[in-house]
């Protein structure tokens, strides 16, 4: 299916970020009045989706009622990791979390349907099903932070003050640019969300966990090739005041908004590549 | 009998035709096998001998957990949803008339998904989770043979849970939300978190007695020559049980479903 000149085409990039954020708003808006007509079964999605993140944090406690340390770490430091990731996470798959639909949208033709709006498709895809349930999965990331806060004997500055929501916020698009990215990939390998999966999902799940624990090979990986290291690792290391296990100076904790933008920009073309290589069902 | 014959090979064929899935979730399977494999690795060099393993068995059992993650279908996923749907729809209907037991069938259909993925997603990950750990395989053709029957029966224990879970659509319409707390206990139950043997006192007594223990801890145990001769017996006469215990109720709240049935328009 060829694409006439489209809303993006005439606005120019800025008017094509202004419009898509204010569809996504708009569709995300229309998703959350229809979730919240059964607020019963609202209440009960988001609480699920807390409880499910929590019972993580509860393999976790039962691990440290085993051990004083893991990696080195004592519990509220590894908590400290776990709600960094947890919450930067759950706020990227709050916003993108709709994007690994795009395989099933692929294969049964109904993408053509958002192709046709003068609306950016990238948009139409991530505000789809918007789900506020998932902001359970973000409240049981901060819980487990302000635990982490609390416990924690850190000596703050100004810096590490700062340092904590920018990590999250980073990390957070970042997160976003690999549910882009996934997405991206789903224009080829139409059944292949589960690979998007083991990036945002598995690497959620290694970020929990102190770098320590991880062959120093996977370590380089997620610093250098996929950042996910920038996340909450790099920067988390620098507040608790640890060595990073790699030997790389230190100013890359404060690299994560600049590795975040640098991420944004390749997922975004190879989301523009994929679009463009999009051919519909049928003949 | 030769119908659910039938059933259960095209439940294999259908879930075999999805390759591309099948490879993206070998792939993700194997991910989180080498996550998890390093955190149990810093755990045993913390504790070893913890929760009665040392380090190869507790890697083995990472493994294990993940090739059986889809077969028993610990987080769900499998007939459960469409079954839901059809009585939504009121397609169940259809499927009453039909000279097919509704359980059995279903029941024939899920051991053919689990036939598939156990051999579709789970050896796979098992095999590059030997060349990458020290597991603790075992020599005797025996105990890979008992882990089998083991695992099957376990698919049994988790279809009997996912066929309540998916008739009490009958009563709600909307069985999403029962799904979604039935897969959260399951998974945590099932050991798939942390081995059930670390859970703590009663918590610890509880789990390993739940239908769910049935799914990845026993398994697992049985594979790693923790249930031999009468234990192994008794390992099986537990599941077994479970399966019974669950399969009854599922036949009497099937008898119960079907008296409800309004065929919409009818």
């Amino acid at each position: 299916m060829s694409r006439t000149a489209g809303a993006e085409d005439v606005l120019g990039p800025v008017g094509q970020l202004r419009a898509g954020v204010r569809a996504y708003r708009m569709i995300a808006a229309m998703w959350i009045r229809s979730t919240m007509a059964y607020r019963a079964s609202f209440a009960m999605a988001a609480l699920g989706n807390f409880a499910a993140t929590g019972l993580d944090f509860v393999g976790l406690l039962l691990m440290f009622s085993h051990v004083d340390a893991l990696g080195g770490y004592t519990l509220p430091e590894v908590a400290f990791f776990y709600g960094t990731a947890g919450a930067a996470f759950g706020l990227a798959d709050l916003v993108m979390g709709s994007m690994d639909r795009l395989g099933r949208r692929v294969r049964d033709g109904t993408l053509d349907t958002l192709l046709v709006r003068p609306v950016p498709v990238l948009a139409q895809i991530a505000a789809d099903r918007f789900a506020l349930r998932r902001l359970g999965r973000i409240t049981q990331g901060l819980l487990v932070l302000g635990y982490a806060l609390m416990v924690l004997d850190i000596a703050w500055t100004p810096l590490k003050v700062l340092m904590v929501p920018v990590m999250i916020l980073s990390g957070a698009v970042i997160f976003a640019s690999v549910f882009v990215a996934g997405a991206a990939f789903q224009f080829w390998a139409q059944d292949a969300s589960e690979v998007q999966n083991s990036f945002t999902y598995g690497g959620t799940t290694m970020l929990q966990y102190p770098p320590t624990v991880f062959a120093k090979d996977l370590v380089r990986g997620v610093t250098f090739v996929l950042p996910l290291a920038f996340v909450n690792w790099l920067p988390a290391l620098y507040v608790l005041d640890r060595p990073y296990p790699l030997d790389v100076p230190s100013w890359l904790a404060f690299l994560p908004p600049l590795i975040a933008g640098g991420c944004c920009a390749l997922a975004g073309a190879a989301w523009r590549v994929g679009l463009r290589s999009y051919r519909s069902t049928g003949s | 009998m030769r119908v659910y014959a039938v059933v259960a090979a095209g439940g294999f064929r259908r879930h075999a035709t999805y390759r591309v899935a099948t490879a993206a979730g070998m792939f993700t399977n194997t991910v989180f096998g080498f996550i998890l494999a390093y955190t149990f690795t810093a755990l045993w060099d913390e504790r070893p001998q913890l929760g009665g393993y040392d380090l190869s068995q507790a890697l083995t059992y990472v493994w294990i957990g993940q090739a059986l993650l889809m077969t028993t279908a610990m987080m769900g996923g499998g007939f459960e949803n469409e079954l839901m749907e059809r009585i939504r729809t009121g397609d169940i209907a259809i499927d009453l008339y039909r000279p097919a037991d509704l359980q059995f069938f279903w029941l024939a259909n899920d051991l053919g998904r689990a036939a598939f993925h156990l051999l579709g997603r789970g050896v796979v990950p098992m095999a590059l989770g030997a060349l990458a750990f020290d597991l603790a395989l075992p020599a005797d053709p025996l105990v890979w043979v008992a882990f089998l029957c083991a695992v099957a029966l376990g698919v049994v224990v988790s279809f009997a849970v996912r066929f309540l879970v998916a008739l009490s659509a009958f009563w709600l319409l909307d069985g999403a939300g029962v799904a979604q707390i039935t897969w959260l206990v399951g998974l945590f139950f099932s050991g798939m978190v942390l081995p059930l043997t670390l859970f703590p006192g009663g918590l610890g007594t509880l789990a390993q007695a739940l239908p769910w223990s049935a799914l990845l801890q026993i398994p697992a145990d049985v594979f790693l020559g923790k249930h031999t001769g009468w234990g192994l017996a008794q390992a099986y006469a537990f599941q077994a049980g479970w399966a019974a215990v669950l399969l009854t109720a599922g036949r009497l709240l099937q008898t119960l479903a079907t008296r409800r049935v309004v065929v919409q328009g009818g």
